[in-house]
């Protein structure tokens, strides 16, 4: 179901999901992306190049925060653009998980090209790890 | 040694055809979390528009760094990994990666400019296919920390 340009407006909450990452996701995801670095899977060398512990991909988080606005959108493919700054590394704790949330809310709409700015906040608890998370969606 | 700073501009030749499988796609968006049908189901992506199953926004990534990987895993631009941080990364789709896709990347070196002591390095990954239709735009920036001294 496509979202219609019509139904938005400026500051609309559109999606909101927590998502939550421990370490099997952690190495699922470096196999699948073949990122290996190894402070995304080994405490011994994060801790050695001064970080608390493991932490998450950045790419992880962007790719996990996009979820929840594909979703809203109906359509993956209706995801032009999308960008972020990786501001906060994301430990993620053996035993444990860590949960991600994420916001989405409609920051601005242009209806020439028939989009909307989609503005993710993408916080652990509460402390955002991503900066200027913005998705233009395509709208119908 | 430092970042060598006249790799700014520099564009590489195409790479090598990487080739979108399904089975690729599938697993890419298991591991982000990405669950909506059209990443695994060709009716339900067909159902869209789609010719084939489509990638999540952020698979050409994977795409993008086997290119980055050109400039990266050159010793002589002087970019140690262990003192390297994300910065920011962005991907502009021209349309959809999908299945079956054979898609090239030529790799551009856009900026290297040193900021509060960090050298950043920002490059554009341009994918399109073989036969020369744009697909995406990835441009990634890295933040190199200085040696210790």
């Amino acid at each position: 179901m496509a979202v219609t340009f019509a139904e938005l407006a400026v500051g609309q909450e559109v999606a909101r999901a927590e998502v939550v990452v421990d370490r099997a996701r952690l190495v699922r995801y470096a196999g699948a992306s073949g990122d290996f670095n190894p402070i995304h899977w080994n405490d011994r060398v994060a801790t050695a190049v001064g970080l608390p512990g493991v932490i998450a991909h950045g790419m992880w988080t962007m790719g996990a925060a996009a979820g929840p606005v594909t979703e809203w959108a109906g359509d993956p493919g209706a995801i032009v653009d999308y960008q972020v700054r990786f501001t906060r590394p994301v430990p993620v704790p053996d035993p444990g998980s860590t949960t991600v949330e994420v916001v989405a809310v409609v920051g601005a709409l242009d209806e020439a090209a028939g989009t909307a700015r989609v503005d993710l906040t993408v916080a652990v608890e509460g402390a955002r790890v991503l900066g200027k998370a913005q998705a233009v969606v395509r709208l119908s | 040694m430092p970042v060598d700073t006249s790799y700014a501009g520099r564009e590489y030749p195409p790479n090598d055809v990487y080739e979108v499988s399904r089975v690729k796609l599938a697993e890419f968006a298991a591991a982000v979390g990405a669950t909506h049908a059209a990443h695994t189901d060709v009716q339900a992506a067909q159902a869209l528009g789609h010719p084939d199953v489509i990638a999540p926004p952020t698979f050409a990534v994977v795409v993008a760094q086997r290119a980055e990987a050109q400039l990266l895993e050159d010793e002589a631009a002087g970019i140690d990994f262990s003192r390297v941080v994300h910065a920011d990364e962005r991907f502009t789709h021209h349309r959809p990666i999908r299945a079956g896709d054979r898609l090239v990347t030529v790799l551009h070196v856009d900026s290297i400019v040193e900021r509060a002591g960090l050298a950043m390095i920002t490059t554009r990954a341009e994918i399109g296919t073989e036969a020369g239709e744009r697909v995406a735009t990835v441009v990634s920036t890295l933040a190199v920390r200085p040696e210790e001294s």
